[in-house]
């Protein structure tokens, strides 16, 4: 056995809202269903299997839903999986389709991922008791602060760095006509000035709450040229997670995110990361998460990657752009967040990000990361069948 | 297909409710027993696959806590489903088949004792039309169970020859929570729980888990005198509207189990995950299985349920009896959902 090639070709996402009022669970994850056959040139009874993610099925009040769903995904006679590894599920549940395909198990997977956040206060859902420790935080943030401050304190980045990349993310996104968040008139100013809500984030630096859903077809070589338009080759896939309570761990730079790094870039040859990778969607909920991960995934130095978002590297028109589709700052759907990241790296290397397209983008990353920076799914995805 | 064989297993002793340790508790001389079965450490292991569910742990991401029962230092490359862990045990299944791996760990773990899983399960349902109503468990498997009896195809008493033989074979069993040695007369003559089901005809609310090794090729022969290998394996759903189903079948069944290899035949016995007594039988005819074939000789999900790990348990039962020579060929299932709406079969088989 050997791993059989593996290949996107059909993505939908839905317009993210804070309240898609409008639609029921099965409506929402019908929309970007429907836009991922759409664009794959495929009907329901092309799909072999569906795989679903989200995360805690408290957001939404339903205990295991992918079982009152199997209507509405078309799963019915099918195989359907549903995965659930915390932040990082969006990507983690690509991987388990891709995984199907990669066997030769299954000729072409629907995966889908969701998370309809106005039916619950998702908030309190993220501000886990750690075991041991007195309840002093309340939301991801809280938690994601002290690395945050630790960060800044090692690498000695000035303050305003997560300013400035909260302030291209949103910006970003007003050239996604699916995101969230389109602040037209955010300005450095703003940003800056907005309250300070667990030191050092302050609220224009931190992620919105939303109701979205993501899917992509996935098929093998023989199905690969079946889309609207040319595939996106999957170049690499992995997986890594990590203690949450462990004296020895970094939390700035987890040993998971660098091991899970080294294994999909070099499962893609890929030697030189940021002269090589022309695109990354990475998970950053949080701003200053954006130079950490650089760090972290080797597309800068340890210390430095605050530099490459001074120096305006990561703007669409630097030479790592990160994030054009406006990133997880200005969209999130938490379950369906990190299949974002997934697929909006493909559509980049397909062409098909409209108007926050990075011209001749053929290679890129696909990042999400969950739970306290401990769960770790990443993809490469190119334009070149991998050789 | 790469063949693949389960190579060890280990559950705890299920209890009623276990009060004296947490789910990390619970699960670490389990995950233990099932490595140290096969001699190997966590350095060996190329993927962990677990399942488990928020709502009995009455928190949202819940299994983050419980990985710690693996030790994952260094990291590993790991995954968790929501779902029963025969479906985590498939997910690693695939993983092995892309063969860049050879050895996979699965666990799964639930406690129902600290709320009232009959009205949880209900959180289960279609949020907008049927949830509101709270049909529990019982409720609805009251519902398959009328219409099995009035099919013709089952009587009261068939009901009852499930729960004693599942009773009386769990005796031999040092995990199981619920023995018994009662016959069908004593347990029929038992007052009705709510027609038409006894409290016979219902699992015991049960805390446990359980682990699995599964390993490729010869791996598997390194780590097993007698591994029991997948011949076949599938899982399909079904639609959970219940007005749109027969539920005196189960096609979900019947559909992985013709695409795992059921219609071979040769069992020698059985491990079919059905809560409730009328879903043995339904399963079983789903299957094919003629009366010859001896269904849940550990005494089944009637006598330990820790829901989320009994199907996982069918597979690890029926490979253990396999690789213990009682048996060479034999199919285990694992269901979820109400009145058995997903399916997973296994043909596992010895080299007997």
């Amino acid at each position: 056995m050997s791993k059989l090639p593996a290949a996107i070709v059909g993505i939908g996402q839905t317009k993210h809202m804070s309240t898609r009022g409008d639609v029921s669970i099965a409506g929402l994850i019908r929309e970007a269903a429907l836009r991922a056959l759409d664009d794959a040139n495929m009907t329901w009874s092309d799909i072999d299997a569906v795989v679903i993610g989200k995360a805690p099925d408290f957001f939404e009040g339903v205990m295991m839903p992918e079982l009152f769903l199997a209507d509405a995904l078309g799963a019915v006679g099918k195989p359907l999986l549903r995965v659930h590894t915390a932040g990082s599920v969006g990507g983690s549940t690509a991987l388990v389709a891709a995984s199907l395909v990669h066997s030769g198990i299954h000729e072409r997977v629907l995966t889908v991922a969701f998370e309809k956040q106005s039916e619950s206060e998702a908030m309190w859902a993220l501000s886990m008791p750690m075991p041991f420790a007195p309840p002093t935080h309340a939301g991801a943030g809280g938690y994601f602060a002290p690395h945050i401050r630790s960060y800044m304190r090692r690498s000695g980045a000035p303050d305003h760095i997560g300013v400035l990349v909260a302030l291209k993310d949103r910006l970003n996104a007003c050239k996604n006509q699916y995101a969230h968040l389109h602040e037209t008139d955010a300005t450095f100013e703003k940003i800056a000035d907005s309250v300070m809500l667990w030191d050092p984030i302050r609220y224009s630096e931190t992620c919105p709450s939303s109701d979205g859903a993501a899917a992509m077809v996935i098929t093998n070589e023989a199905n690969a040229n079946r889309g609207k338009l040319a595939p996106a080759w999957i170049h690499g896939s992995a997986m890594r997670s990590e203690p949450t309570m462990f004296a020895g761990r970094d939390v700035v730079s987890p040993r998971g995110s660098r091991e899970c790094a080294a294994d999909v870039f070099g499962q893609a040859g890929i030697v030189d990361r940021r002269a090589e990778i022309d695109v990354v969607e990475m998970y950053v909920p949080f701003s200053w998460y954006e130079p950490m991960w650089l760090e972290s995934l080797g597309f800068a130095e340890e210390g430095k990657g605050w530099m490459m978002v001074e120096d305006g590297s990561t703007q669409m028109d630097g030479d790592l752009p990160v994030n054009p589709s406006g990133g997880v700052l200005s969209t999130n759907p938490i379950g369906a967040s990190g299949m974002l990241r997934f697929a909006e790296a493909a559509m980049q290397v397909r062409g098909q990000a409209g108007e926050h397209q990075i011209d001749g983008a053929r290679k890129a990353l696909g990042h999400a990361y969950g739970g306290g920076a401990q769960f770790f799914a990443m993809w490469v995805v190119g334009a070149d069948k991998p050789a | 297909m790469r063949d693949v064989a389960i190579v060890s297993f280990a559950q705890s002793k299920h209890v009623r409710a276990q009060t004296d340790s947490n789910e990390v508790e619970m699960l670490m001389p389990v995950v233990r027993e099932a490595l140290d079965n096969v001699g190997i450490g966590m350095d060996r292991v190329g993927f962990t696959c677990s399942g488990s569910t928020d709502y009995l742990s009455g928190q949202a991401f819940s299994f983050v806590m419980t990985l710690d029962s693996v030790g994952p230092w260094p990291p590993i490359s790991e995954s968790h489903v929501e779902m029963d862990g025969a479906w985590a045990l498939y997910e690693a299944w695939v993983k092995l088949q892309i063969g860049e791996i050879d050895v996979a760990l699965i666990y799964a773990y639930s406690k129902s004792s600290p709320g009232n899983v009959r009205e949880v399960l209900t959180r289960q349902l279609d949020p907008y039309f049927v949830a509101p109503l709270w049909p529990d468990t019982i409720a609805m498997a009251g519902l398959q169970t009328r219409a099995l009896l009035d099919s013709g195809t089952a009587t009261p008493a068939d009901l009852a020859a499930v729960a004693a033989t599942a009773r009386r074979n769990a005796l031999a069993n040092p995990y199981a929570l619920l023995t018994g040695d009662a016959s069908v007369e004593d347990l029929l003559a038992q007052p009705m729980l709510a027609d038409p089901m006894h409290v016979w005809d219902c699992p015991p609310i049960t805390d446990g888990c359980a682990a699995v090794v599964i390993a490729a090729d010869d791996v598997a022969r390194e780590l097993s005198k007698n591994p029991a290998w997948i011949r076949g394996i599938d899982h399909r759903i079904e639609s959970q509207a219940l007005g749109l189903r027969d539920l005196t079948t189960s096609v979900s069944t019947a559909t992985a189990g013709s695409k795992a290899g059921v219609s071979a035949g040769g069992f020698d016995f059985a491990e079919l995950h059905a809560p409730f007594t009328a879903q043995e039988l339904i399963a079983r005819n789903s299957l094919g299985l003629d009366a010859s074939v001896p269904i849940n000789p550990s005494g089944g999900a009637l006598s330990a349920n820790p829901v989320m790990a009994a199907g996982l348990i069918r597979l690890g039962e029926a490979a253990s009896r396999i690789s213990r020579g009682e048996g060479n060929r034999a199919i285990a299932t694992a269901t979820s959902g109400p009145c058995l709406q997903q399916n997973l079969v296994c043909v596992l088989e010895g080299s007997a």
